[in-house]
């Protein structure tokens, strides 16, 4: 199964929708709530970096019978030095992200423990793409 | 404990999920740092916040959380029931601080994650 949904960057009260919208979905196809919280977890993570860093992006979403595999690709500022924005703790995110209760530099780290492979691409003034892989057995 | 006893402890006004207040929670985690709640891996958590915003009962529904406690009475939008509503999430919302819940909910038996 193909799912796919384009986030708008900037769009705080709406962060959030798609990955809601892929939870009702796993929700139908599965019963192991820890892996369904993994995969969205990490989804939620993608979403707020999305909204939080980017002017938009798509995330899609294939279902197969051992693992879910997310691809989440953005129009954005990108990001200059990927091993430093993997590290606990450092972040470039706005004070109106940090109201919302994010920007703690903890998303990309929190993104890879709730994954079995994760990869992260990004050019500068380009954007950035994540591929993450959920495997479920 | 029942949903319902906590509201009692800390003299709550149950805003959103009245049909889950005999849902029994064990363990409670307060933060007002989404990012630090969606790194919790535990069922049956009770989520203690100064914050109320939209992304917190986000952050509820994709942590598999039953409950939040909004503290010191802040102002919980009608978008933020809604969504709770939707997705089967008591709020309560009390007057006392975040301080002060956590340690009667600590007193009466429900425990730290770690």
């Amino acid at each position: 199964m193909h799912l796919e949904y384009n986030i708008q960057g900037g769009d705080f009260s709406n962060a959030g929708t798609a990955s809601s919208a892929i939870k009702k979905v796993l929700k139908q196809l599965m019963s192991n709530q820890k892996i369904i919280r993994k995969v969205v977890v990490a989804l939620y993570e993608t979403e707020v970096n999305i909204v939080a860093h980017a002017f938009s992006g798509k995330i899609s979403v294939d279902i197969d019978v051992d693992k879910i595999i997310i691809n989440a690709k953005d129009r954005g500022p990108g990001i200059s030095d990927i091993e430093m924005a993997m590290e606990n703790g450092y972040s470039t995110a706005s004070d109106e992200v940090r109201e919302m209760g994010f920007g703690a530099g903890m998303g990309l780290a929190n993104i890879k423990n709730n994954s079995s492979k994760f990869e992260i691409k990004s050019e500068v003034g380009v954007g950035t793409e994540l591929l993450i892989i959920v495997n479920l057995k | 404990m029942r949903i319902e006893e906590i509201v009692h402890l800390i003299n709550g006004k149950v805003i959103s999920g009245k049909a889950f207040l005999n849902k029994t929670i064990e363990n409670g985690f307060a933060s007002d740092l989404m990012s630090d709640v969606l790194t919790l891996d535990s069922d049956d958590i009770i989520l203690i916040t100064g914050l109320s915003n939209m992304q917190v009962i986000r952050t509820a529904e994709m942590s598999d959380i039953a409950c939040v406690i909004v503290a010191r009475n802040k102002n919980v939008s009608e978008q933020m029931v809604k969504l709770a509503d939707d997705c089967d999430i008591v709020i309560i919302k009390s007057s006392c601080t975040v301080f002060k819940v956590v340690g009667e909910l600590y007193k009466n038996g429900i425990k730290p994650i770690y």
